[in-house]
């Protein structure tokens, strides 16, 4: 099997995206490429003026027993660990261009950490024939 | 490997200080860090996260660095790894 980590970005909290994050950073400091699409809800919190804002958590955080508090320590900074992963390693990010005209965004809405955009066959093409991870 | 006694003689190249960062960050400033020196130099990570001498160990493994082994200290680890890429 591929040794490229393929991630799916759906949900677009800031706890979900941190768990992204942190696999893409742990897998650029072991030299594996990262490949990844970002796609609906995760694609409008790639959006400037929302990437660096409180994105709250998802609907997960808020079931019975596990609504605890989230986010007093530094660690929850998911755009930090995602920064740094490309800084690492060999991360590319994919904006789904089916996601941007379904939810009516233009690339110059997005922060320049997304390095293209494009479409289903692009993303599966760089995936090899790596596991994807849907997140 | 080296024997406890071994690595309480040994003077790290650098001292790379990620106390208080949650994983990933330990391994990260490790990654990050390791480009900074030598081939041959050592380098020690301190960090408070438990899952650090176990990742830095797996880490080294998988890019090919020698895990000399871990110290503890007062509250956190001191891990020890020499640049061999």
């Amino acid at each position: 099997m591929s040794d490229v980590l393929n991630l799916v970005l759906f949900s677009g909290t800031a706890d979900k995206l941190h768990a992204a994050a942190t696999l893409a950073a742990g897998a650029a400091a072991m030299e594996r490429p990262v490949n990844i699409l970002v796609q609906y809800w995760a694609l409008d919190a790639f959006r400037t003026e929302r990437i660096e804002g409180n994105l709250g958590l998802s609907w997960d955080a808020t079931a019975d027993g596990t609504n605890r508090p989230v986010g007093g320590t530094k660690s929850i900074n998911w755009l930090e660990s995602l920064r740094m992963a490309k800084e690492l390693g060999d991360v590319k990010i994919l904006a789904c261009t089916g996601s941007m005209d379904v939810l009516g965004i233009e690339r110059s809405e997005l922060d320049p950490i997304i390095d293209a955009e494009g479409g289903i066959a692009t993303f599966l093409m760089a995936a090899e024939d790596g596991q994807i991870v849907f997140i | 490997m080296a024997t406890t006694a071994e690595l309480e003689t040994l003077t790290a190249d650098k001292i790379i200080d990620a106390r208080g960062t949650a994983c990933p960050g330990p391994l990260l400033e490790a990654k990050k860090g390791m480009t900074t020196v030598a081939l041959g130099s050592t380098i020690e990570i301190w960090s408070t996260d438990p899952g650090t001498k176990t990742d830095i160990s797996a880490w080294s493994a998988k890019v090919g660095h020698d895990f000399l082994g871990v110290l503890e200290a007062d509250g956190y680890d001191r891990v020890f790894v020499i640049r061999r890429k």
